[in-house]
């Protein structure tokens, strides 16, 4: 079984903050790390190829280094990664990024399967999985928590809002996964020695046969007007006194406010 | 598409730099033949920079040139008309989310003087919910009725408003951000050629140009962009549950009169082929978090899974529902339907209750609109603190049984 799974290089946002004199994002030392839900779908990816056979190529799209995201994934075990990277890609939206991914598994050809994190941490669209599909035309299925694959079909259990939906689904489709799906694998010590050694084949637009309108900023439908910095907010009231004093003043203040 | 720095027009001020999300430009000494005034000139690292043009606003000396060439597409933009609202139905119940767009969508569409319009997929009889929609101000409502259209499933609803809108039009098209509205924008935005923002948190018409002003916090909430679509229409976005307050009733009385367009399609096999088995209920959800007016969470602070009992005692006694970080979801002590949360879900209750929670920016994205904000954590210096509208630095174990007891006595 041929299993395409599409990484992310983001900054660690949960290691990003806000410098609070000028109220910008402090970004020395802010570590860049492979999409967190797409190490679950890596995770996804090499559990289907350890009991099914076959496998798993990593893909990315970012500037040259991106590839250390790559890199991270063969350590983790995947067989083959490839670096999509060209000045024409850059101010991709997720029009343009869904495209250029799709036009990628497309050069590539043979495959089952394509597994995405349901969205990326800096960006938080959740946009680019369901684009591959469209723009290659086959089913997607969002959200996967849990993940069987029998024969050409996909059973699929998605986390919804207040219930999980299990789904059936043919193959080949794009299926984005949660976090809660599995906990993905460390490093192995000669997956380590593997990547350091791999050479990272690069893709450019010329290679893909991209159509120039629908890539980088020029083929992306939207663009930034602006960036800013959400306004800061003060702090409360912190209430004082002995336990008792404390929950009687909460539950004062609770009831002037209309709430019980 | 190309960015480059005038070299003649940079004064070396650095605000650009400030002004980089991705840390892409730089200062360097200016060179002894360039032009302009100044010792240090600004340099962009091109395999950084992303073109988003966010330094291009920021320099007060128009310094620097973002050039986008246009080629491509070119639709006439006048044939597009209205703003449309998703109107997302579960069980055949309309979602709250879709009465806050219609609000929001309202104003947009007084904004833009055109029209406003639901769309409804489904399967009859949703007469009564149809009506509920023209209360709430929507002008027109379109109406895609088919077996298929009852449980939401990606291929036929794309389908279905994939021709609602080659036929009809809309120039914006706004979709609630659930677990519904992200699956079928993302895959109908491609389809149709629409430009989509996700997860919009502010919108409003540029007075100018008309178009639509999508503003979305990104990096976990830690900085806003505003993003726009120029040239593509629809102009579409998603908008979280309990981001915009929906109205009151604009008329109680109005009905169908004449303004329902239905409307049958027709799919192909390839629009059918993912298949709903079963649907798994969590026992756990008690109240849904979406809709729930009060919300207890518990943190990490909890230790350990039994002690979200505390947690759910005092949610039980404000009738409300349970939530929790997801430190404690990643940990296994409670399900992920309960998640606040960037990865979660975006909550905006009248009250929320935050023990032993730190307040990483990831949750605060999820819960800081809510109306009131209690905290009750030991660390004075947790982030928390820093939304919440009423604090209590101490133990949780202490603080959350005394609360709830009182609140019984109170009640008895």
């Amino acid at each position: 079984m041929d299993i395409i799974v599409c990484i992310k290089q983001v900054p660690d946002t949960t290691e990003v903050k806000i410098n609070p004199e000028t109220n910008t994002l402090v970004r020395e030392g802010v570590p860049s790390i492979i999409n967190p839900f797409d190490e679950n779908a890596i995770e996804a990816a090499l559990q289907l190829r350890e009991k099914h056979g076959g496998k798993v190529t990593v893909i990315t799209m970012g500037p040259p280094q991106a590839a250390e995201a790559l890199r991270m994934a063969i350590a983790m075990g995947a067989d083959d990664a490839i670096l999509i990277s060209d000045r024409a890609f850059a101010g991709s939206d997720t029009w343009a990024t869904s495209y250029t991914l799709a036009q990628t598994i497309k050069k590539l050809g043979k495959f089952d399967l394509i597994l995405c994190g349901k969205q990326a941490i800096d960006g938080d669209t959740a946009q680019v999985g369901p684009g591959i599909a469209e723009w290659l035309g086959i089913p997607q299925v969002t959200f996967a928590v849990k993940l069987e694959i029998n024969g050409q079909k996909a059973r699929v259990e998605r986390l919804l809002e207040e219930v999980n939906e299990l789904v059936e689904c043919p193959l080949p489709a794009v299926i984005t996964v949660v976090k809660q799906m599995n906990e993905p694998r460390l490093p192995s010590l000669k997956g380590l020695m593997r990547a350091k050694k791999m050479e990272i084949k690069t893709f450019t637009a010329a290679d893909i046969e991209a159509d120039t309108k629908n890539i980088g900023l020029n083929g992306s439908p939207t663009s930034v007007v602006k960036i800013f910095s959400p306004p800061p907010r003060g702090g409360g009231e912190i209430l004082t006194g002995e336990a008792e004093e404390i929950v009687n003043k909460l539950i004062e203040k609770l009831k002037e406010r209309k709430i019980i | 598409m190309s960015i480059k720095i005038l070299l003649d027009k940079c004064t070396g001020c650095t605000l650009c730099v400030k002004a980089c999300p991705f840390g892409a430009i730089s200062m360097v000494d200016r060179p002894k033949d360039a032009p302009g005034k100044g010792k240090k000139v600004a340099v962009i690292d091109l395999n950084t920079c992303t073109l988003c043009g966010a330094c291009v606003p920021a320099c007060k000396f128009e310094a620097i040139e973002l050039k986008k060439e246009l080629g491509g597409v070119d639709l006439d933009l006048s044939h597009y008309h209205g703003v449309w609202v998703f109107a997302e139905q579960r069980e055949g119940k309309i979602q709250p989310v879709a009465y806050e767009l219609l609000t929001e969508g309202k104003k947009l569409a007084s904004d833009l003087k055109t029209e406003l319009a639901a769309v409804l997929c489904g399967d009859e009889p949703l007469e009564e919910e149809i009506d509920h929609l023209f209360a709430y101000g929507a002008d027109k409502v379109y109406f895609a009725v088919h077996p298929e259209l009852k449980h939401y499933h990606t291929g036929p609803y794309t389908c279905a408003l994939t021709e609602l809108i080659a036929k009809y039009k809309p120039e914006v098209f706004l979709l609630g951000a659930t677990t519904i509205g992200r699956d079928l924008a993302a895959r109908l935005a491609i389809r149709v050629g629409a430009g989509l923002t996700a997860d919009c948190t502010g919108l409003a018409i540029d007075p100018e140009k008309k178009i639509l002003l999508q503003t979305r916090p990104a990096f976990g909430g830690n900085i806003m962009a505003t993003i726009q679509t120029l040239r593509h229409r629809p102009q579409m976005a998603t908008v979280r549950p309990k981001v915009f307050r929906k109205a009151k009733v604009q008329n109680p009385k109005s009905k169908n009169d004449g303004n329902l367009i239905k409307f049958r399609p027709v799919f192909s096999e390839e629009d059918l082929l993912v298949r709903i088995l079963e649907i798994v209920k969590d026992e756990t959800v008690k109240v849904n978090l979406a809709d729930a007016e009060i919300i207890v969470s518990g943190g990490r602070g909890l230790g350990e899974a039994k002690n979200f009992k505390l947690i759910e005692e005092l949610a039980a006694v404000l009738g409300g529902a349970v939530g929790a970080s997801r430190a404690t979801v990643d940990a296994g002590w409670i399900s992920a339907h309960h998640q606040v949360g960037q990865t979660g879900k975006t909550v905006c209750p009248k009250l929320y209750i935050a023990c032993g929670i730190s307040g990483k920016i990831q949750h605060l994205a999820g819960m800081q609109s809510s109306e009131t904000i209690v905290a009750i954590n030991k660390d004075p210096d947790a982030p928390i603190f820093k939304v919440a509208h009423y604090g209590i630095v101490g133990d949780l174990f202490e603080y959350v049984p005394l609360l709830t007891k009182k609140l019984k006595e109170l009640k008895a």
